[in-house]
């Protein structure tokens, strides 16, 4: 009786998780004993932090994208592209867009977040951000084409991918106008829903420094409600107006419709185990990477390390054998500090990150990493 | 601290939560919640005790009870 995995979603989280399956289940893959499907809504992957660097004129949209059948081993991996409309945790059954449905012994959801800036009123019309392709690339020439005037960076949405962003974007945008010799005439204010400039307390400690020394204005426990784009402001819940002529939003973000529908997650997030990543709500169900609610920032690094620890799981489990490894919580981000310095911090569930003091050396890390994650996503790195 | 009988709408647990932490857990929820809805935030965070409360101060959401559970805290806040 073949073991059927079937894996939702080839991002980070899919893409490491069906690479490290085929290594730790290789025997079994090939005697037929088991079989893993990847299935995916399009035929390429998206490496989003590269869209940041879209903004600034540093990378193209397509430096971003790689085919998913060049990342995975596609003789041992089912690569399906299709779309997955309905999950039947009771059949162990997912249905398919195109017709047709796959049964599973064990299914993992890894099937992301993604911007809805319409969320917001008059945001799509007022405002920018650069959470995916259009938009990094519409924000390119906004910002290209900005010479004065007031630029506000604002974190709208809560959760959103990469906390690290809203800080790297406000201080490449500092470092960026200045070396064009135009910093004078641009003021710039990042804007965040709570009483400090982050989430994290050493971090806000960190960046409210740098903000200063910067002369980047800081506005604190400002939760935008909606955008007025006729007139160049946003209005907040704490009834406060702001003013701009750029604005670049951290926009909100959804879960994949797919998890709502299925009953797995209300919120559009999949209530998991922090440790196992174990579905709440359904057995033989694992969900990493951003569609999981884990008390960690939906980052790629955790997709990256819970998919670790969901294939080991799995490999012991079809192994008939007591799973033992645990997520906890491990995390890593980079934090871009300008054009040409960076930072990064690392932890864990429960811990207070420590921020280094930016390099040009960290900064080339992150440069080289931006183009050696392909070997993450094909589960060498 | 004092006893509490709110039955929450939702619980938010958010122990041990590094990034982007308790109060930014909480503040996604808040927003996408019904009027009259009661949160419980679980936090292991003691920041939390005073964050939660000054960030509520700022909107037209209710402070309910903090409770100290001994291994974390639980806060209790009504949505406008």
């Amino acid at each position: 009786m073949t073991e059927h995995i079937v894996v939702v979603g080839a991002g980070t989280g899919g893409t490491v998780l069906a690479n490290r399956l085929t290594d730790d289940l290789r025997r079994e893959l090939d005697a037929g004993d088991v079989r893993v499907t990847l299935v995916n809504d399009g035929p390429e992957q998206t490496y989003k932090p590269a869209f940041l660097y879209v903004a600034f004129g540093e990378k193209t949209v397509a430096d971003a994208r790689r085919p998913v059948a060049d990342l995975v081993d596609t003789r041992r991996v089912d690569l399906v592209v299709d779309r997955v409309t309905g999950v039947d945790t009771g059949d162990k059954q997912v249905t398919l867009a195109e017709g047709g449905a796959l049964d599973y012994d064990h299914l993992v959801l890894a099937t992301g977040t993604a911007p809805v800036p319409d969320e917001t009123p008059g945001l799509v019309e007022g405002g920018h951000h650069f959470y995916g392709p259009e938009g990094a690339e519409a924000l390119r020439e906004a910002l290209a084409g900005f010479t004065e005037g007031h630029l506000v960076l604002s974190v709208i949405g809560v959760p959103h991918m990469c906390p690290a962003a809203p800080l790297e974007f406000v201080l490449m945008a500092d470092d960026w106008f200045r070396e064009r010799g135009l910093r004078e005439d641009i003021d710039i204010t990042y804007t965040y829903p709570i009483q400090r400039a982050h989430g994290i307390e050493s971090i806000a400690e960190w960046a409210t420094e740098r903000f200063e020394e910067r002369d980047i204005d800081v506005q604190t426990f400002v939760n935008p409600e909606e955008v007025d784009p006729e007139a160049g402001a946003i209005h907040t819940m704490e009834g406060k107006e702001i003013d701009y002529d750029l604005l670049v939003a951290i926009p909100p973000h959804a879960g994949d419709p797919l998890i709502a529908d299925s009953g797995l997650g209300e919120d559009g997030w999949v209530p998991v185990d922090n440790h196992t990543l174990e579905a709440e709500t359904a057995p033989d169900v694992y969900a990493i990477g951003d569609a999981a609610d884990v008390p960690t920032s939906k980052a790629g690094s955790v997709a990256h390390y819970e998919a670790g620890v969901v294939a080991d799981r799995l490999a012991a489990s079809v192994r008939g054998l007591t799973p033992t490894a645990t997520y906890d919580g491990k995390t890593i981000c980079f934090i871009e500090a300008g054009t040409d310095e960076a930072t990064f911090v690392e932890f864990g569930y429960g811990d207070e990150p420590v921020v280094r003091e930016p390099s040009r050396l960290l900064h080339w890390g992150k440069l080289a990493y931006n183009e050696a994650y392909w070997l993450t996503a094909r589960g060498v790195l | 601290m004092s006893e509490t009988d709110y039955q929450p709408d939702q619980t938010i647990d958010a122990r041990d939560a590094t990034c982007p932490g308790p109060l930014m857990d909480l503040i996604g929820a808040v927003k996408a919640a019904d009027p009259d809805t009661v949160f419980e935030l679980q936090t292991s965070d003691a920041g939390s005790k005073d964050d939660v409360p000054e960030w509520v101060a700022e909107t037209d959401h209710e402070l309910l009870d903090i409770v100290d559970e001994g291994e974390h805290w639980s806060i209790y806040v009504r949505t406008a």
